[in-house]
Order: structure tokens, then sequence, then C-alpha cells
């Protein structure tokens, strides 16, 4: 990845961004999130396989984007997240570069973020094939095992919101689950706690997670919360006619049009 | 009390857990699930497993669970009733395969909760709990219990250690406090009297790479320093290294009600979160992630030795494991030391 150290190095350089998000190399084996700000550290940058944390989740963090204009190592799942947080008006071209890491381990430079959506619009994003077999079995549970199924792997959940840290999309400045005059959901970590939590996240993600696996990666307990969002996107996809992260196709859940096809909402 | 030493058997362990459980008591171990370990309760011997090097949680929930109940309260025309709970009905518990690590844990974790007010409740669930420690015969990357006064083969804060005498090797018992005799009296035929035996070439080489006492002298002056900022940019604010650690003892208060009743409940809480600080009046002092990471590292290694007279640490290396970023606290520990302040 000598492009991109180069290009971060240029960035700096000239002044066109104050900060490079990257990844360099961690303890024990690990990577991890690098902020560069001054051309020699560019140097320290790598790109591996290891390189799987879902850099995005830091764009909207505020320590890190009042620095000033940032320029992110991006691959598909951290261009599909930019997407999303653009069209949430999140980042914006005046405030990041992307430097795309493609599939192939490629740097591919763009001009502005509709390039990135253009780019990213050329690969679906698909479950694979562990997980939709998971899914299969989920699907053909009856409700009460179903029930049973989800109550036992979300029992070990211990709240350390890992997951929401983790993931780009969770950057509110304040959860529901924060939330305790009034309370909205128990924020105790016992069943039904834990149950509500992590039902009210997936649904807040519905149509627009974008499936980077970030949450689950995140989870100290290995708690397959991803199944919940996996789960959301197929429903989406069929739904939906195919959604993904778009700079202007409006969102989701919250997008009102008054010849909606189902007619309770008229 | 001077030290027992006693020599079980390897295939006497699994006798020694079903005795146990048949003079119904419960006992928490490790138990695996999606790949992690936790102290759960354990059925059967058979579902613990062997050669692990740490759990993924450590054993303080037998005394702070993640969430407990403190009281029960009901509204009506005449006012309100408050009722607590009963504090003499938690249950015998024998933890069982804690490392030494954990076990010396517990003296620094009871120091918060005995500070200025001693917990009741607390106290009193840990009064009923026996420790089974297991000496470290592995280590990893992550464990630096020697730099923190604590050692692989540490008998410090368990009531019997057991030292596994080579990879397929018997058993010392080190006996170690009256419940811990108890157990060993009540199965005599289980554990024979053991010569002079060294444990020490059985443990895990761990070599200290810092002195507790140094790096509470740097960080006199320290706060102000820019390594917090420097290690603290990557750090994604979730409360993973507190939740795993072993002496992290902070908590929220929280009231579930249902109309006219309710209960208070103690929840898990940690000061990585912004909200763990944030005032009514909307004014955070602690407002960004590196004063909270700061108050992590000052709080273990400065805060609670000066008013507690113990270090917060174990060298247990497990909130280094469970972050997401890579927050390693031994590299912030060594910087620290390394600073030229």
């Amino acid at each position: 990845m000598d492009d991109l150290r180069k290009r971060a190095r240029v960035l700096l350089e000239t002044s066109e961004v104050k900060v490079v998000i990257g990844y360099e190399q961690g303890t024990a084996g690990k990577t991890r999130a690098l902020f560069v700000e001054k051309p020699d550290d560019a140097d320290r940058l790598i790109f591996d396989n290891h390189c799987i944390q879902n850099l995005a989740a830091y764009v909207t963090k505020a320590e890190v984007k009042n620095k000033g204009r940032m320029a992110i190592a991006a691959t598909l799942p951290v261009m599909r997240s930019i997407i999303q947080l653009a069209s949430e008006h999140q980042v914006s071209d005046n405030n990041l570069v992307v430097l795309g890491i493609t599939p192939e381990r490629k740097l591919v430079e763009f001009g502005n973020l509709t390039e990135v959506e253009t780019f990213v619009h050329q690969y679906e994003i698909e479950i694979d094939t562990t997980y939709r077999e998971k899914l299969d079995r989920l699907d053909k549970m009856a409700p009460s095992e179903r029930w049973k199924f989800w109550i036992d792997e979300l029992s070990p959940c211990f709240k350390c919101y890992a997951c929401r840290a983790a993931c780009p999309m969770c950057y509110c400045s304040r959860c529901t689950v924060d939330f305790n005059q009034p309370q909205w959901i128990p924020v105790p970590s016992h069943e039904l706690g834990n149950l509500e939590w992590h039902i009210m996240r997936a649904v807040h993600l519905t149509g627009r997670c974008i499936d980077c696996d970030a949450c689950y990666n995140a989870c100290p307990l290995g708690i397959p919360l991803n199944l919940l969002t996996k789960k959301m996107i197929e429903d989406v996809r069929a739904n939906f006619e195919g959604y993904q992260p778009s700079l202007n196709r409006g969102h989701l859940m919250s997008t009102y049009k008054p010849d909606d096809k189902e007619n309770f909402i008229q | 009390m001077s030290i027992d030493k006693h020599l079980i058997r390897k295939d006497s362990l699994e006798k020694l857990f079903d005795i146990l459980k048949q003079n119904s008591k419960k006992i928490y171990a490790p138990v695996p699930k999606n790949g992690k370990l936790s102290f759960k309760e354990a059925e059967s011997y058979s579902e613990i497993p062997t050669g692990y090097i740490q759990t993924t949680q450590s054993s303080k929930e037998v005394a702070f669970p993640r969430t407990e109940k403190l009281l029960d309260y009901s509204k009506s025309n005449e006012g309100i009733t408050v009722k607590g709970i009963k504090i003499d009905d938690f249950p015998e518990i024998i933890l069982w395969g804690v490392r030494p690590c954990d076990a010396m844990g517990i003296d620094q974790i009871s120091a918060i909760f005995n500070w200025d007010y001693k917990d009741e409740i607390y106290n009193s669930r840990l009064s009923r709990v026996t420790i089974l420690g297991f000496s470290c015969s592995k280590a990893d990357e992550y464990c630096f219990c020697t730099s923190v006064g604590g050692n692989p083969g540490n008998t410090e804060g368990s009531d019997i250690l057991f030292t596994r005498l080579g990879d397929d090797g018997d058993y010392l018992a080190e006996v170690l406090t009256g419940k811990g005799s108890a157990i060993t009296s009540m199965l005599p035929g289980l554990f024979e009297k053991a010569g002079e035996i060294k444990k020490e070439k059985f443990l895990a080489d761990i070599p200290i790479k810092f002195k507790n006492e140094e790096i509470r002298k740097k960080l006199e002056n320290f706060f102000e320093s820019d390594q917090w900022i420097e290690h603290s940019l990557k750090c994604l604010g979730c409360g993973a290294c507190a939740y795993v650690c072993p002496t992290c003892a902070c908590f929220d208060i929280q009231d579930e009600s249902h109309g006219k009743s309710g209960s208070r409940v103690r929840c898990w809480d940690s000061c990585g979160f912004s909200l763990f600080t944030l005032h009514t009046s909307g004014h955070n002092p602690r407002e960004v992630q590196s004063q909270r990471w700061r108050q992590r590292i000052m709080h273990k290694f400065s805060y609670m030795p000066d008013r507690l007279s113990v270090y917060g640490c174990t060298g247990c290396g497990r909130c280094s494991r469970a972050c997401p970023a890579d927050m390693n606290i031994l590299e912030q520990l060594i910087s620290i030391q390394e600073a030229a302040v």
C-alpha cells in the first residue's frame, strides 16, 4: 500500500486535509486505527487482511472531526458507510476525502462522494453462505423456538455498548437507551433489558446497516447480533426494491410519499 | 494461617466437583459460550475446559452482579413503602478455576466497596464465596501480573490454590484459609499430605514490564500530558474494558417502575462513557475521550493507592484482549514509565 502512504503524505503536505484516518500495526498481532497528522507519520500506515475495523465510526467523533478536513482509507464497507452517513448529512465533500481500497487492494481516488457512490454500486451487499444458512435455520423455527434462541443468545450481554460504539451508523449524541427520565427501554442488562436494547438497535439500523459486521467483531462476548441486522437487510431488499446506501434516494424508514402503495399511511 | 500443602490426584478433581455439587453447593466455573469463557453455574465437571489462559469476563459478578435489586417500593395514598432485600439469603458459592490475578483483585475491588461506606450487599455476597484458584502454567502477551505485584502462582485471595505439576500431572493444593480447610477436612480421602514441592518450575514465565510505584510517581505530574490524547484517539468510548475488569466497580442506580410500584437496581457503569459524568446542567467535566481514558488509568494507579492503599489493576490483561480498538493498557503503562516527565 505504498500508493496509500504516498497519497496520505501529499494530502497532509499540501494541507488538503488535516488528518488521514487509516490502519497501523497494533499490539499482539492486531491492527488498529491510526490518525496521521504529520506527513512523516504517513509511513506508519498499513493495509492487510486484518484491517477489518470500520473506520467510518471515527468520522462522526468530535475528537477526530474537530481536527479539520479528514481523509479516510476506505474499504468497500467503509465506503458504503460513508455514503450512508453523507445521505444523513453527517459528512460531505467539504470535510471528507475518500481514499478507496478496492477488493483487489488497489488504491482508487475519487473527486467527490458521488463518484464513491457510483463505485460502491458496482458491488452488491452479499450475505455469505454461513450466515445465509443461519438465517434460514432461524426462519424455519417456530416463533417460540426462535424466542428461546434469542433470549439465550442475548443473555450474556452486559451492555458495554461496544456494538454501538463500533458502528458507524450509531452516531447519536444521546442514544435512546441512555434516557432514564422517562426510561424508554430498561437500562439493566436483564432478559427484557437486553432483548429490548438489541431489538431497538436492529430497528434503528434497518435500511441503514451496510453489513460490515463491526458490531459483532466488537462484541467482547461474541454475541451473534449481526444476525439481526443481516435479517433486516434481507427484508429490506425483498420489500424495497434492492435498497442500498445512496446519496439521493431518501431514507427508507423515515420517508413519507403521498403515493405510498400501503394505504394505512394515507 | 500457615499454608497447608496437599496433593490431589488429577482424576480426583472431578470427584471433588461432584461431591461439592452433591452437597448442594453452587459451583461457578469458566463455561464457554460463543467461544468466550465466563463464570457461570456449572452443572457438570465436563463443562469446564482446561488449558485456558484467561476467562473473557472476570469473576467479580459473584459479589457484584451486572444488575441487582437493592430494594422494592410501592406508592399509595398513605405514602411510600420501601422494602429492602434480605442480605442473608444469598447463596453459598464455590468459585472454581479462578486465576491468581482475579483472586488478588478481590482485595482491590473490596477496598472500593468498603471505603467510606461498607456495602452490606457486596460484603454479604462475598462472605458466602469460597475461591478455588488455579495457578497459571501459560500466559500470553496481554498478561502482566508480575508488574503489579502478582505472580502466576500467587496464593493471595484464594481459599485453596491448585497448581498443576506438569502438563498431565497431579495438583498441589495449598489450603490457605478456614473456608479452604473446611473443604479438605470434609473430603480427607481426596487430599493427601504433600511433601516439599517446588511449584515455581510449573508456572508461566511472565517478565516484569514496569513497576507500580514508578507509574504512580510519574502520574503525579502527568495529568496534562499529551499522551492521553495520543493514546485515546482510537478509543471508541464503550465500556468493554470496565465490564471485563476484575476491579472496576462503578455503578449506576436505576428505578424500574411499573405503575405505582417498582424496584431500585444497581447496574454496572463505566467512566469510559460520556454519560457517566454528564451533569443535569448539560456541562460535562470529562467532555472528551482522552479525559475519560486518563481517569481510568489515574484511578487505578494513582487515586486508588492514594485513598485505599491498594492499586486497581491485577495485570489480567482482559481489557486489552476485549478492546475492539486495540487500546492496550500495558502499552500505555510502559509509555508512561518511559516518558521523560
